[in-house]
């Protein structure tokens, strides 16, 4: 069992995931940036491997990506800036990229070394189900690393179903018809949604983002499923280069969960 | 036929749906709707009735003779230049615009890069009346201005894109980031043979009349229903897929797609995707790529707006593997010598995509009984600012 199944099994309920780009605002930033989160009282954290082309991305990604990859960020870095990360936390760690940059440095090459730091799951927007049923899901499960499969407003119940079913991480649930950072109000679509996924009573664990930011989303968000996802709003945070990063975090997690 | 897409959408290893969750449901709908309507009788009259009398087609096959006697063999222009917006684009966005309005949606996006296929989009977005909004990178806008005009002119809105490189790859991203956030009530009408399945299959469907009038046009000019070679430059590659599909399993037909070498093969200032890609996936496809050692996806380069994208269609990436299809580059300049000397030789000012088809006639020798036809794709309209630069110095 991973992490990310053991948190699942502890504790299912007001879920606090946290995204940010590995490498940004500094290269070196990835490591610390970990840390700070797991002391401010995040549940699990979200690492993105930059990638040039984010489709599923708002400005504020795109930008951090970009910025990422100006600075140096590879996988291959990310693996030795995570290199001794155990050492400190125990807190689930999940990457967040586009099928690309992996596919490029190889499935089980990825695997192998994100198991061997310590990543417990993966998410990939652009993988479709048949690519991962027919040529990936035996390599992921070989090593352990949970995939997290996407939901959105306008999924099928069958298909719910389906990716419910194959889903070995988390169900990362789209609540609105957006890219990330897109402000949604909390619109009759997000609460629609919430409310359709709730009454399924899925199997997995079920992470809602896209469009959340703050502790009115976070709340409204954990009536309905296990937890929230915040990703823009963070990146929001780390563009401002703030000097104390880490009592700034403090108080951004304590707000969100307040 | 072992050029047809299988039931997955692919070529071979390319093609796909690499689309996010969020987008799904529109690429099913698309894909159901374009497998349902696109056969029928009544849509296949509409589309072709629109393509005689507003698109102005047949497009004629012209004889080239001076071209011909400097080449020493017998060189045929399929004329899409003469195309209602001055390029084959418009054969696409008509069979696409006449599938929105059955699929009942009321927004048209698109992305472009010479500004032809936002030309082509604002065109027909006007003749049904559906709302258009146009993505195009600012580097492109800057270098086709003409085009950026008559979309504007054509009520389209055509929003910048500020972000990688500023040009097609960039406003293609953009694009569908728009889709994925207005998925109910608009219809993304891709440009090229690339995006996910079923836009390669359907595109190259729309396109697929220009290899077809060829056969009917070589047949009646000397009863051979088709030429030795047929030569279309490849940004994308709609044109190509649409003047080569008629004749993929004729092995007679020699085909040769022209990339943009941009600055030189060496440089990495090109956009030879076929030399300096590898398989990835961008776009919603799996293809060929231009990309660096970390799976990112670099930045092409050609004086041309339209050549300039990192990958090619699937389809192409399967041709060029098999090997059915030679490919060849042509550089700026080559690609800016042919268009001067076309325009010399045949009065013909060529669009500078298309000025890389012609370019290959340096390339390869043909003999004196050979029948080749050139795709030319476009006219040179949008290029004057850069033919007039570019001659001056
Ligand atoms: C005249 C012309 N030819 C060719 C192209 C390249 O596109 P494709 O390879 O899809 O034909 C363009 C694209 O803008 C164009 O405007």
């Amino acid at each position: 069992m991973n992490r990310l199944e053991t948190l699942f099994q502890t504790n299912n309920k007001q879920l606090l995931n946290i995204y940010f780009t590995a490498g940004y605002p500094n290269l070196e930033d990835t490591l610390p940036i970990i840390l700070e989160l797991d002391k401010a009282g995040a549940d699990l954290i979200e690492i993105g491997i930059p990638f040039s082309d984010p489709m599923a991305d708002g400005p504020t990604i795109q930008q951090s990506n970009q910025h990422a990859l100006d600075n140096g960020m590879s996988l291959n870095k990310l693996f030795t800036q995570l290199k001794d990360v155990r050492k400190f936390t125990q807190i689930p760690l999940v990457c967040m990229s586009y099928l690309n940059p992996i596919l490029k440095f190889g499935i089980e090459n990825f695997c192998k070394k994100a198991k061997a730091v310590g990543i417990d799951g993966i998410i990939l927007p652009d993988m479709p189900l048949p690519e991962y049923e027919n040529n990936y899901e035996t390599i992921f499960k070989k090593y352990g690393i949970s995939v997290c499969l996407l939901v959105s407003p306008d999924t099928e119940e069958k298909r719910i179903a389906k990716i419910d079913k194959l889903t070995t991480g988390f169900i990362y649930l789209v609540t609105g018809k957006a890219v990330t950072g897109s402000n949604l109000h909390h619109n009759t679509t997000q609460v629609n949604t919430l409310k359709r996924i709730e009454k399924l009573s899925l199997k997995s664990t079920v992470l809602a983002g896209f469009g959340i930011s703050d502790a009115a989303g976070y709340t409204l968000v954990c009536k309905y499923v296990n937890g929230a996802i915040i990703g823009s709003e963070f990146i929001r945070l780390l563009s401002k280069h703030p000097k104390n990063r880490k009592q700034q975090i403090e108080k951004f997690i304590k707000n969100i969960k307040a | 036929m072992k050029y047809k897409i299988d039931k997955n959408g692919y070529y071979g290893e390319f093609g796909g749906a690499f689309v996010p969750e969020m987008l799904y449901k529109n690429v099913q709908e698309l894909l159901q709707a374009y497998k349902k309507i696109v056969k029928t009788a009544a849509f296949k009259k509409e589309y072709l009735q629109l393509l005689k009398d507003y698109v102005g087609r047949p497009s004629p096959l012209f004889l080239a003779k001076r071209l011909s006697a400097l080449y020493k063999t017998n060189i045929y222009l399929k004329r899409e230049d003469l195309n209602h917006t001055g390029a084959h684009k418009i054969n696409n966005t008509i069979g696409q615009i006449l599938l929105a309005k059955k699929m009942n949606k009321t927004r048209i996006i698109a992305e472009t890069g010479a500004g032809q296929h936002g030309v082509a989009t604002a065109t027909v977005c006007a003749l049904m009346g559906l709302e258009c909004i146009v993505y195009m990178g600012s580097k492109d806008m800057e270098r086709q201005k003409p085009n950026v005009g008559r979309m504007e002119l054509l009520n389209a809105k055509v929003v910048p894109v500020n972000s990688g490189s500023n040009t097609l790859k960039d406003a293609t991203n953009e694009a569908i980031r728009d889709w994925i956030a207005h998925p109910d009530d608009t219809h993304y009408i891709i440009g090229s043979v690339v995006g996910p399945h079923p836009y390669p299959e359907m595109v190259t469907h729309f396109q697929k009349i220009i290899g077809e009038e060829i056969s009917q046009q070589l047949k009646k000019i000397n009863g051979i229903p088709y030429p030795t070679a047929i030569i279309a430059c490849v940004g994308g590659g709609s044109n190509a897929a649409g003047a080569f599909f008629h004749f993929l399993n004729n092995k007679k037909v020699k085909l040769i797609a022209v990339e943009a070498a941009g600055k030189g093969l060496s440089t990495n200032e090109t956009a030879a995707t076929t030399l300096k890609g590898q398989t990835g996936v961008l776009h919603g496809c799996k293809t060929l790529l231009m990309q660096n050692k970390d799976g990112q996806v670099t930045e092409p380069y050609s004086i041309s707006a339209g050549l300039d994208y990192p990958g090619i269609g699937p389809l192409h990436a399967y041709l060029y593997n098999n090997k059915r299809a030679q490919f060849l580059y042509a550089s700026d300049k080559q690609a800016l010598k042919a268009a001067y000397q076309l325009m010399k030789l045949e009065g013909i000012i060529p669009a500078l995509e298309s000025a890389h088809a012609l370019a290959a006639l340096e390339q390869i020798k043909f003999k004196p009984s050979d029948i080749v036809v050139i795709n030319l794709s476009g006219r040179g309209d949008k290029d004057l600012e850069t033919y007039l630069k570019q001659q001056a110095q």
